[in-house]
C-alpha cells in the first residue's frame, strides 16, 4: 500500500492544504425494492495537490458509484467527503451545483457535447452558470480551447469534428472554469487507441501544470500514463499504489503507426 | 444568470428545431389570432349597437300601450285603448323630469306614386317627434304644428320609402296616395339605418300628423305609444318612476294589479342590446380560447418530447453546474418563448383577419389596446402553465441517470 498515513479528518485544516480529496469510511447503498445492494463499502482515500491518479475496476466493483460521490453528482449513504476541506457530505443540491460548477472538471466517455451547437459555445457552458460576464466567459472558452489545440475550430460543430477532436472540447470545458480536479470517467474508451494515448498527453500535460486528475478506465495501458493506480472490488479499495516509471505518452505517439486522422 | 442569456439559449435552443418549433406555435397563433378576431367582431358589433341607441336620443322614454289579455289570450303590445292623448299631456304638465314628449299611433299603409307602389308603416306623430328623435332632414322639413291642428294631408318619408317610390325623381311637393288617400310629401328623413336593437329598417315608413292619422286612416283615438325626452341622461330614470306612476293613477290602477302600459328607458334598452352583445362576444370568443388551450397542449407535448430527446443535455448542464432551478428556468424559458412569439404572430393574424372581416363582409370590427395587451398576457400565461411540468419533469431529473441516458 503506499498511500501516505491516514490523515485524521477533523485535523484536516491548514496544515493539510495541500490535501484537495479527503474520503474518509464512505458507504453507499442502494434500495432496489425489497434489495439492498451496497455499492461502497467503506472507501478511504486521500488525494494530494498535483496527483494524477487512474481508478480501475470491473463493472460492478464500485468505481462508478465513487467518482459520482468524488464528482459531487452523488452523495454518500455514510462517511465523509472533504473536496479542498470542504464538507461535501450534507451539502444541499444547490450548494453541490456550484461546488460541481467551480471546482470539478467532467470528462465523460461519450463526449456529452451538445449537437448542433459550435465547439466555442459547448466550452462556454459551465461559464453561463458561474457568476463571470459573458465577455470573460467566451474570452476563457478560447483560451481552454487553444490549451487543447482547438485554437482553430471554435466555430466547427461537434459532427464537423474527429472523436479526438471532440473528446479535446470536451476537455476544454472541463477546463474552461479552472477546476481544482479534473474526473475522466473512460475518457479514451471511445478511442482509437493512437487518439487515445493523444488524450492522455494532454492529461499529462494538464498535471505536468498542476491540475490534479482523476481518471476511470479499464484499459491496463492507459492507466499507466498517470501517477498512481487505485483498484477497486466488491465495493472496496483492493490495491493503491505509486506508478513507476510511466511513460510520456508524447513519447510513446512517436512509436504508434500514423493513421489517417 | 441573467433573463437574457436564458432567453438567447432559449431561442437557440427553439432555432435547432425550426419546423418543430414553427409548428407548435401554429396552435397558439391560430388560438391568439381567433380570439383577437372574435373579439374584434363581438366588440365591433356592440360599439355599433350603443352608437345606434345613442343616436337615437340619450334620454329617450318609450312609454308603450300595455298588453291586454282577452279570454286568457294576450293581445300583444299596444293592444289597449288606454293611452290617450291626454295622458300625454299630463305628463308634460305634471312630470318635471319631462322635456318634450310627442304622441304616436301606427297603422300600416300601401304607398302609391304613378306606377310604383310600396306597402310600409305610416306612423302619426306630432313635429317635436322629430326633434326628440334628434331625426334631421336631408329635404323639406316636418309638417307643423298647424298641419297637426288641421288633419292636414301631408306626408314626411324615410329614404327607403322615398327610395322606392320616386328613385331619382324629386319627391319634395309631390303627392302620393297612402290607401287611396292623397297626401303632400313635405319632407324626406335622414336615413338611420337598420336598428340595432330591433332589428328593422328604421327608414321605411312614413309619418303623418296624428290627427290625420286617426280621423282619415284608422279610425281610432288612442296611442300606441308615447316618445318623452327627459330633461337630461341622469333623470331619464326618475322620469321612468315618475310617468309609470302618473299613468297608474290616471288609469285607476290597483296596486296589486298589472300595469296597461310600459315605459322603457333607452339607458335601459342599451343595457339589454350590450349585455347581447357582450354574451355574443363571450361566445365568441372562448369557441376561439379553446384553440388557445389545443395550442398550449401542443407545447407541452413538444416540451415533453424535448426533454425526453434532451436528457443528456440535462445531465450535462447539471454536471456542469446548473442547478434543478437553472434546468427548470431553461425549459419553462422555451415554453414561454414559443408562445409568445406564437403570440405575437397570432396578434398580427388576428388584426389581418378583422382587417379582411371589415373589408369583405363589411362588419364593423373593433380591436382594442387592452385586448392586446390580454392577447400577449394570455399566451405567456398558457406557456407558463403548459410548460411547467415539462420543465419540472427536466428539473427533477437525475444527473447521473441523465448521463447514462441514451
Amino acid at each position: 500500500m503506499a498511500t501516505t498515513s491516514q490523515p485524521d479528518v477533523k485535523g484536516a485544516t491548514k496544515q493539510d492544504h495541500e490535501t484537495i480529496i479527503l474520503v474518509r469510511d464512505v458507504h453507499k447503498y442502494y434500495e432496489l425494492g425489497e434489495i439492498r445492494v451496497h455499492a461502497l463499502r467503506g472507501v478511504s482515500i486521500e488525494i494530494k495537490r498535483g496527483d494524477f491518479v487512474t481508478i480501475m475496476g470491473a463493472s460492478g466493483s464500485g468505481k462508478s458509484t465513487f467518482m459520482n460521490i468524488l464528482g459531487c453528482l452523488d452523495q454518500p449513504s455514510a462517511g465523509r467527503y472533504l473536496l479542498e476541506n470542504i464538507e461535501v457530505s450534507g451539502l444541499s443540491k444547490r450548494q453541490l451545483a456550484a461546488i460541481r460548477n467551480h471546482k470539478i472538471g467532467f470528462v465523460f466517455q461519450g463526449f456529452n457535447l451538445l449537437s448542433r451547437t459550435t465547439a466555442l459555445e459547448n466550452v462556454e457552458l459551465p461559464t453561463l452558470y458561474a457568476r463571470i460576464s459573458k465577455a470573460e466567459g467566451e474570452k476563457r472558452s478560447r483560451e481552454a480551447l487553444a490549451l487543447v489545440g482547438l485554437g482553430d475550430r471554435v466555430a466547427h460543430f461537434p459532427s464537423q469534428l474527429s472523436g479526438g477532436q471532440q473528446q479535446r472540447v470536451a476537455i476544454a470545458r472541463a477546463l474552461v472554469n479552472q477546476p481544482s480536479i479534473l474526473l475522466a470517467d473512460e475518457p479514451t474508451g471511445n478511442l482509437d487507441s493512437r487518439t487515445a494515448v493523444e488524450i492522455m498527453d494532454i492529461f499529462q500535460k494538464l498535471n505536468d501544470d498542476g491540475l490534479t486528475i482523476v481518471l476511470v478506465t479499464h484499459e491496463p495501458d492507459i492507466a499507466q500514463f498517470a501517477k498512481r493506480s487505485i483498484q477497486f472490488r466488491d465495493g472496496r479499495i483492493r490495491r493503491d499504489e505509486r506508478i513507476l516509471n510511466r511513460p510520456r505518452a508524447s513519447e510513446v505517439i512517436q512509436n504508434l503507426p500514423k493513421l489517417e486522422d | 444568470m441573467d433573463l437574457l442569456a436564458i432567453i438567447r439559449i432559449a431561442m437557440r435552443a427553439l432555432g435547432r428545431n425550426k419546423m418543430r418549433s414553427i409548428l407548435t406555435m401554429l396552435g397558439i397563433m391560430i388560438g391568439v389570432g381567433a380570439v383577437i378576431a372574435m373579439l374584434g367582431v363581438g366588440q365591433g358589433a356592440r360599439q355599433t349597437v350603443q352608437e345606434q341607441i345613442q343616436a337615437m336620443g340619450s334620454n329617450l322614454l318609450f312609454v308603450g300601450a300595455g298588453t291586454v289579455t282577452r279570454s286568457g289570450m294576450h293581445m300583444g303590445w299596444g293592444s289597449t285603448k288606454s293611452l290617450i292623448y291626454d295622458d300625454m299631456l299630463a305628463i308634460m304638465r305634471e312630470c318635471p323630469t319631462a322635456h318634450a314628449a310627442a304622441p304616436g299611433s301606427s297603422s300600416s299603409g300601401q304607398v302609391v306614386f304613378g306606377n310604383d307602389n310600396w306597402a310600409t308603416r305610416v306612423n302619426g306623430t306630432e313635429p317635436q317627434y322629430f326633434d326628440i328623435r334628434v331625426w334631421p332632414f336631408q329635404e323639406g322639413s316636418a309638417f307643423t304644428q298647424n298641419d297637426v291642428e288641421m288633419a292636414a294631408n301631408v306626408a314626411v318619408i324615410g329614404e327607403t320609402v322615398r327610395k322606392n317610390l320616386f328613385g331619382a325623381t324629386n319627391s319634395i311637393g309631390q303627392t302620393i296616395r297612402i290607401n287611396n288617400l292623397p297626401f303632400r310629401v313635405v319632407g324626406v328623413l335622414v336615413p338611420k339605418g337598420t336598428s340595432a336593437a330591433m332589428g328593422d329598417d328604421q327608414d321605411d315608413i312614413i309619418l303623418v300628423p296624428i290627427t290625420t292619422l286617426q280621423k282619415k286612416i284608422t279610425g281610432q283615438n288612442w296611442l300606441r305609444w308615447i316618445m318623452v325626452s327627459a330633461v337630461s341622461r341622469q333623470a331619464s330614470y326618475a322620469a321612468q318612476q315618475q310617468i309609470a306612476a302618473l299613468l297608474r293613477d290616471r288609469h285607476r290602477i290597483r296596486p296589486a294589479e298589472d300595469d296597461d302600459f310600459f315605459v322603457r328607458n333607452l339607458a335601459d334598452m342599451a343595457d339589454v342590446a350590450d349585455e347581447a352583445g357582450r354574451v355574443m362576444t363571450l361566445l365568441l370568443a372562448s369557441i376561439a380560447g379553446v384553440s388557445l388551450i389545443v395550442g398550449g397542449i401542443g407545447i407541452m407535448n413538444i416540451m415533453l418530447v424535448s426533454v425526453t430527446e434532451r436528457t443528456r443535455e440535462i445531465g450535462v448542464r447539471m454536471a456542469v453546474g446548473a442547478t434543478e432551478r437553472d434546468v427548470q428556468q431553461q425549459f419553462l424559458t422555451e415554453a414561454v418563448v414559443l408562445s409568445l412569439l406564437g403570440g405575437g404572430i397570432g396578434i398580427l393574424f388576428g388584426l389581418s383577419a378583422s382587417y379582411l372581416i371589415t373589408k369583405t363582409l363589411g362588419w364593423p370590427v373593433l380591436v382594442s389596446p387592452v385586448v392586446i395587451v390580454i392577447a400577449v398576457l394570455f399566451s405567456m400565461a398558457v406557456g407558463v402553465f403548459f410548460g411547467f411540468y415539462p420543465a419540472s419533469r427536466a428539473a427533477q431529473l437525475d444527473p447521473i441517470e441523465a448521463l447514462r441516458y441514451e
